[in-house]
């Protein structure tokens, strides 16, 4: 029997291609963070600013993060200890070293649990993407804070920060 | 028949509205008890106080939030701004009409936002005096 290799070798071939187009399609060019999809979590954190992507930061950050949440970076954002708890658990669940590990691992490259920053904007694979915003920028007005990241991420809120 | 179906009818419609209007004005008993507790002359909420609390500019509070203007914005009935830019419903009851039925909601932005704004929480007058001007708009 005489096997045909060349249109095996074909059909291979496009397969693997138009998987690596796809997983770059969904990627969003390797910057996709699956939003946050639980009801309680995106009301309580999505209400002063864009509900982050638990996988943006590895667990340890958010179990300190809601340890304090009297102290949320300068404002008081806490909640009953009840939806606390709730959202702890989502967050830890779903984190770039955990459940989100898919997602995270570039953005917590050199990121340990031990030295890992609360602030995502103090991530350092974040301030090496974002060294070309200028400082006028920062300042504009539609933009005001670095948590602001729809300002320049239309599709944030989706989850898909692109390059602008 | 007919009428007992009309009957029906309107309870039906008109049910709706009474559920959604029931727990602003539970609120806003409990902070008139409270009010008329921590003052006996206590006689009433009022919209025109609400309205001050609500432009007045305040030092007590974080430097970057002087007023509730500061992320309401200026006018009532247009949406207001995060810091970190989302964007708040306005507080208007009438162009944001299912606010202020989550009891426990209300309580927690009013704890978050008075402390913010006035480096202290709001005393029940307060509270009862800026729901109903909010509510009044």
């Amino acid at each position: 029997m005489k096997i045909a290799y060349r249109p095996i070798a074909l059909i291979v071939l496009i397969s693997a291609f138009s998987g690596v187009v796809f997983q770059r399609a969904q990627a969003g060019g390797g910057r996709y963070f699956p939003p946050v999809t639980d009801t309680v979590v995106k009301a309580e954190c999505g209400s002063c600013h864009l509900a982050f992507a638990p996988s943006m930061l590895p667990a340890s950050s958010w179990s300190r993060m809601m340890g304090d949440l009297k102290n949320h970076f300068g404002d008081d954002a806490s909640v009953d200890a009840a939806t606390a708890d709730k959202i702890t658990r989502y967050l830890t669940e779903n984190a770039g070293d955990t459940g989100g590990q898919r997602y995270g691992r570039k953005l917590l490259s050199g990121v340990t649990a031990q030295n890992a920053p609360l602030r995502i904007t103090e991530l350092p694979k974040w301030v090496r993407d974002h060294r070309e915003v200028s400082a006028a920028e920062w300042k504009k007005k539609d933009v005001g804070s670095k948590a602001n990241c729809v300002a320049c991420h239309a599709d944030a809120e989706r989850g898909y920060y692109e390059d602008e | 028949m007919k009428t007992i179906f009309s009957a029906c009818l309107l309870t039906a419609f008109a049910f709706p509205a009474i559920a959604a209007a029931a727990p602003r004005d539970d609120l806003l008993s409990q902070y008139a008890a409270a009010a008329k507790a921590a003052s006996p002359a206590f006689s009433g909420f009022s919209a025109k106080r609400g309205e001050t609390l609500h432009l007045s500019k305040f030092t007590g509070g974080q430097p970057d939030t002087p007023s509730c203007t500061t992320c309401h914005g200026d006018t009532p009935r247009s949406a207001g701004r995060t810091p970190a830019g989302k964007a708040i419903d306005p507080v208007a009851l009438s162009v944001s009409p299912t606010r202020y039925t989550d009891p426990a909601k209300v309580e927690k932005w009013f704890r978050r936002n008075c402390t913010e704004v006035l480096g202290r929480e709001c005393t029940p007058l307060e509270k009862g005096d800026w729901l109903t001007y909010a509510i009044s708009q």
